[in-house]
């Protein structure tokens, strides 16, 4: 069985883009070979800058030959019916067998498809899999039609068995298939020929080019950590950037090098940022000083001089960066520790957060009459929520922010601080972003809270009000990541939130906007904060409306004509993302949906208690008798509503009990309801649930020793309201009719 | 070995040197534009010529102006003034990587002595319309060059490709000078009877039109030379293709296009001025966008730009 070898070799691959180019080829060339029959033992692929490779064992030699019957026109069929099947089969009239059937004679051909040879069939898979590779942005180059990546300039493409290796002809606009590879760009001689797979990777070591993205990882890492504690420091972690530099090199030499000791002094993250992200080093901590102090280059070469002119060369680059970050630093402090941030905080005015809701000034504004409201439902100062808002966003105005945007809000917290802003202030400015992907932490302290979902709320709202809700898969405001963000923060705070009124809150904010006078602000801000308390249509919100002295303003008809749609929308949006949270957390859909049906489900965290409580009780035996009790009774108590054209809700009265089993039942759910009522206010749901379990025996018996539809119709329809009991009961903490099985 | 390689002595060495080896490597060595532009990019020898089907090989010093950038002298490696070398090739040679590692052996960076690495970036300039895949070129960490691929420009697809080379020559030039201030550097020999550095020649003017770009320029004027152009540009392209005087074919492209180039540059001084809000730069972007389009149908309709009659 031969074994291929394909390597296609380029000019230079963003190093975003290996590992998944690499599984790709491997995927588009197994499943090809496969779908024509070559079945095989055994792949894998592997990327460096200039190539992706790919190898597979175990190949068949050729494709396994393949005998299909296929049935014809009936016998006596018209001449040209008979020649086209003949024509798509591919035989001849003498081939043909004649079959009786039900229906009368048939012709039946059977069509032979010889097996092809694995080099015809890698040469189309391989040539398919260039011209359709899905890379997400290709090019065309001189005065081809071809797209790659970047150039391609060969394709090394072999089939090895125990004769030897062939090379499968391919030409590929041009690139012919060859058995020919170059090494090191820089270290290595001529284009040299390979016989196998581990000939091929042997000599490529040889040419100095480590094949395997994670061997070259790992060399990187282990050359580095062993500097690292050679010279007494601590090299840190970092294992998405040890990818990338790992695709950016085929030589990997680690050098270390110092910082400086003007730059020490810069926040951590600062020189973090700078060294990563433009010169993708490692940052190196003295674990002495507890301060970063070095740095980890890695070259993509060897030099005579051990490195020497490299690292000072890097190093040259590092000083010219950090000196602009320091710069930017002492100017920004310079500012800060004025103590007022006003004039960062004035600039905001002038810049769009979205051209149909205003500035970040018109944002933070928003944000601030939010936060003050939400403060006291989150255990937070309310002026200190609110000026934890106003400056959240000041840093968006300073220097350091505007050359490393990564920074926000970790600079804001390092600029309050320095204003000698309360410490929770300057932590909400961090933050207030917080969290911003699904393992991302969420704030805990109650300004940042506060604070943060100001911040999400405002946003959904005001993105919903002009209409630029996500489709499919389109999300450009990630507004997904603000829902799950409230969801987080309001469940693992155990928050007890009405969103819903504070979605119409501040929806109607952003409706109602600006205000021209001190007077009319004040207005507005009474009005929402009712909202905001009780809901829109609250007599609280009327109460104020009425204490409007002479003519109210045009703007009160947004509260007055209030519609709850899209507060309605936005709610059953978070409930979705809450739906797709609590799957991730094993509860199945119909549990969900069970509990949204109830009252009150903008109180996240009632209703997340709900259905963990369902879903972990319908896991028990008690589980199965609390739903078996209470379907019985409904389905013959729908069934007869139906009927009758009425609802039974009446309860019933024991005093027309015909059966011992019937009063037993009155009893039971007398007891039943003085079990229930204190676990329902206690939202002790599990314990609710066991004494709605203890129905099960009674509803049993009572089914057994009473036939429902009795001729008596006094008695039928009092039997029918003893089933509404049960159905009102059963029902206090989801809608059992959703639930599944 | 590093000794073995003949190091440049002064900035203008290195220029001399780009010429000498991309004029050996069969380009036509043009003179700058004579307008003010952001970047040798805006030379019609790029621009235009990137476009159309005619084979085309040139490189050219071009001084490049960003108003954004004065520092009045002040700063080592910022200035509003300074000069890129640029290298078009089209449709772009198999070679053109190894060409360019000639280039920069050829001005004193030995490979055995340095890391030399192409690192993704995809080049793109809204106000032309145009965008192209590619890498930074880094030398040690420092970026020394950008390599494009050409792919579309003034919103046409570039068939054949053009391979573009820009090298920012100050940046450079310090790193193989070793000169950490820029304007400490040595323009022409150090040992010349009259030595002069790059702060000898450029600070004084650096400081006139930082305060000019900064403070001075008269926006309302400038509002004015920017709608102008815009104007003229869509004037002068109305035009019928037959000359009515010579009875001749003449699409005028390339005067259109000089009122592009200076569209371009009134926006950057307005920019400078700070007169113009986060909103309008894309709105006064996509304008002068919108001329280069017109500029580049045009010159498609040339025969430098393939048309046949």
């Amino acid at each position: 069985m031969p074994d291929l070898l394909i390597e296609l070799f380029s000019e230079e691959i963003p190093a975003r883009m290996q590992a998944k180019a690499a599984a790709d080829l491997r995927k588009l060339v197994t499943d090809g070979l496969v779908d024509a029959g070559l079945t095989y033992a055994g792949a894998a692929a592997f990327s460096t800058p200039r190539r992706l490779t790919l190898t597979i064992d175990g190949l068949l030699a050729e494709s396994p030959t393949l005998r299909e019957e296929r049935r014809g026109p009936k016998v006596g069929a018209p001449d040209k019916a008979i020649e086209g099947f003949l024509r798509g089969a591919g035989v001849s009239r003498d081939d043909l067998e004649e079959r009786e059937e039900k229906k009368g004679s048939f012709y039946y051909a059977t069509v032979t498809t010889a097996g092809r040879p694995a080099a015809e069939i890698v040469a189309d898979v391989l040539e398919k899999a260039i011209r359709t590779f899905p890379w997400p942005k290709s090019m065309r180059w001189g005065a081809g039609t071809l797209r790659w990546v970047r150039p391609l300039h060969r394709i090394l493409c072999i089939l090895v068995d125990e004769a030897g290796a062939n090379v499968v002809p391919l030409d590929v606009d041009g690139i012919k298939a060859d058995n020919l590879t170059e090494g090191h760009r820089f270290l290595s001689g001529d284009v040299f020929a390979v016989t196998s797979f581990d000939d091929y990777e042997t000599r490529l070591k040889r040419q100095k080019v480590i094949l395997n993205p994670e061997e070259r990882a790992e060399a990187i890492w282990n050359d580095a950590t062993n500097q690292c504690f050679a010279a007494g420091f601590e090299a840190v972690e970092d294992k998405g950037l040890l990818a990338e530099v790992a695709g950016l090199v085929e030589w990997p030499v680690v050098l270390m090098g110092e910082i400086g000791e003007d730059f020490l002094d810069l926040p951590p993250e600062v020189l973090q940022s700078s060294m990563k992200e433009h010169q993708k080093f490692f940052s190196v901590r003295n674990p002495k000083t507890g301060r970063i102090e070095r740095f980890i280059t890695v070259a993509n070469t060897e030099t005579a001089d051990q490195g020497a002119t490299i690292l000072a060369g890097n190093q040259k680059v590092l000083a010219a960066r950090l000196a602009d970050a320091k710069f930017f630093w002492e100017n920004d402090l310079r500012v800060a520790k004025s103590g007022d941030l006003s004039p960062w905080t004035d600039k905001l005015a002038a810049v769009t957060f979205h051209n149909k809701m205003g500035s970040v000034g018109d944002q933070v504004s928003r944000m601030a009459a939010m936060a003050e409201k939400l403060a006291p439902m989150v255990g937070a100062d309310p002026a200190l929520a609110r000026q934890a808002a106003e400056v959240a966003k000041a840093d968006l105005s300073s220097e350091m922010v505007y050359e490393f945007p990564d920074l926000q809000g970790l600079m804001g917290r390092y600029y309050a601080e320095a204003a000698g802003l309360p410490n929770a202030v300057a932590v909400a400015a961090e933050e207030h972003y917080s969290p911003l992907g699904p393992s991302d932490a969420v704030p805990t302290e109650a300004v940042s809270i506060a604070v943060a979902l100001a911040e999400k709320l405002d946003k959904l709202t005001g993105f919903w009000a002009i209409g630029e809700k996500p489709t499919g898969s389109k999300d450009p405001f990630a507004l997904r990541r603000a829902a799950l963000g409230v969801i987080r923060i309001v469940l693992e705070n155990g928050l007890r939130l009405h969103l819903d009124r504070l979605f119409d809150a501040q929806l109607l904010r952003h409706e109602i906007g600006m205000q021209p006078t001190q007077e009319a602000a004040a207005l507005r801000d009474a009005l929402l904060r009712e909202v905001a308390q009780h809901g829109v249509f609250g007599s609280a919100v009327r109460a104020v409306i009425d204490q409007i002295e002479g003519d109210a303003p045009d703007w009160i008809s947004a509260v007055t004509e209030h519609k709850p749609d899209l507060s309605d929308d936005l709610l059953s949006f978070v409930h979705d993302r809450l739906k797709v949270h609590l799957r991730d957390g094993g509860i199945s859909h119909d549990v969900i949906e069970a509990c949204l049906a109830m009252p009150g489900s903008d109180d996240l965290v009632l209703l997340v208690k709900r259905a963990e409580s369902l879903a972990a009780f319908m896991a028990t035996d008690d589980g199965t008798n609390l739903v078996q009790g209470f379907k019985r009774a409904n389905n013959i108590l729908s069934q007869a509503e139906e009927k009758d054209g009425v609802e039974y809700s009446y309860g019933g009265d024991p005093n027309f009990a015909e059966d011992p089993a019937e009063t037993a039942l009155f009893t039971a759910l007398d007891t039943a309801r003085a079990k229930i009522k204190p676990s329902m206010d206690s939202e002790n749901f599990a314990a609710a649930m066991e004494a709605m379990a203890e129905l099960r025996a009674p509803i049993d018996a009572f089914f057994e020793a009473v036939q429902v539809n009795a001729e008596n119709e006094v008695v039928r329809r009092n039997r029918l309201n003893l089933l509404s009991s049960i159905r009102e009961i059963c029902s206090q903490v989801a809608d059992l009719t959703r639930l599944e099985g | 070995m590093a000794a073995s390689i003949d190091k440049p002595t002064c900035f203008q060495d290195i220029i001399l040197r780009l010429q000498a080896y991309w004029a050996s490597k069969g380009c036509t060595i043009l003179q700058p534009y004579d307008m003010e532009v952001g970047a040798g990019t805006f030379h019609p020898a790029t621009t235009l010529r990137a476009l159309g089907s005619t084979p085309w090989a040139a490189a050219y010093v071009q001084p490049s102006r960003r108003p954004t950038d004065g520092r009045y002298g002040d700063s080592p490696n910022r200035w509003q003034h300074y000069y890129q070398f640029q290298v078009i090739i089209k449709p772009s040679p198999p070679d053109l990587q190894a060409l360019y590692l000639g280039s920069l052996e050829a001005i004193g960076i030995d490979a055995s002595m340095h890391d030399i690495r192409f690192v993704e970036d995809d080049w793109e300039s809204p106000t032309l319309g145009a965008w192209g895949l590619g890498w930074e070129v880094w030398c040690d960490g420092m970026e020394v060059s950008q390599f494009t691929y050409f792919q579309q420009v003034g919103g046409h697809d570039c068939n054949p490709v053009s391979g573009e080379l820009t090298y920012g020559l100050e940046r450079l030039a310090m790193y193989v000078l070793g000169f950490d201030d820029g304007n400490a550097m040595p323009f022409n020999s150090p040992d010349a009877p009259i030595p002069l550095t790059y702060g000898d020649v450029f600070r004084e003017a650096e400081a006139q039109y930082a305060r000019w770009n900064f403070d001075v320029a008269d926006t309302d004027i400038l509002l004015q030379h920017f709608k102008d152009a815009e104007a003229e540009c869509a004037r002068i392209l109305e035009q019928p293709a037959d000359d009515p005087k010579t009875g001749r074919r003449i699409v005028m492209a390339q005067p259109a296009y000089d009122q592009c180039i200076k569209a371009s540059h009134i926006f950057n001084l307005l920019d400078a001025r700070g007169v113009i809000s986060v909103t309008e730069r894309q709105a006064y972007i996509g304008r002068v966008r919108t001329l280069a389009k017109m500029c580049a149908d045009a010159f498609v309709q040339t025969e430098a730009g393939g048309y046949v009659a």
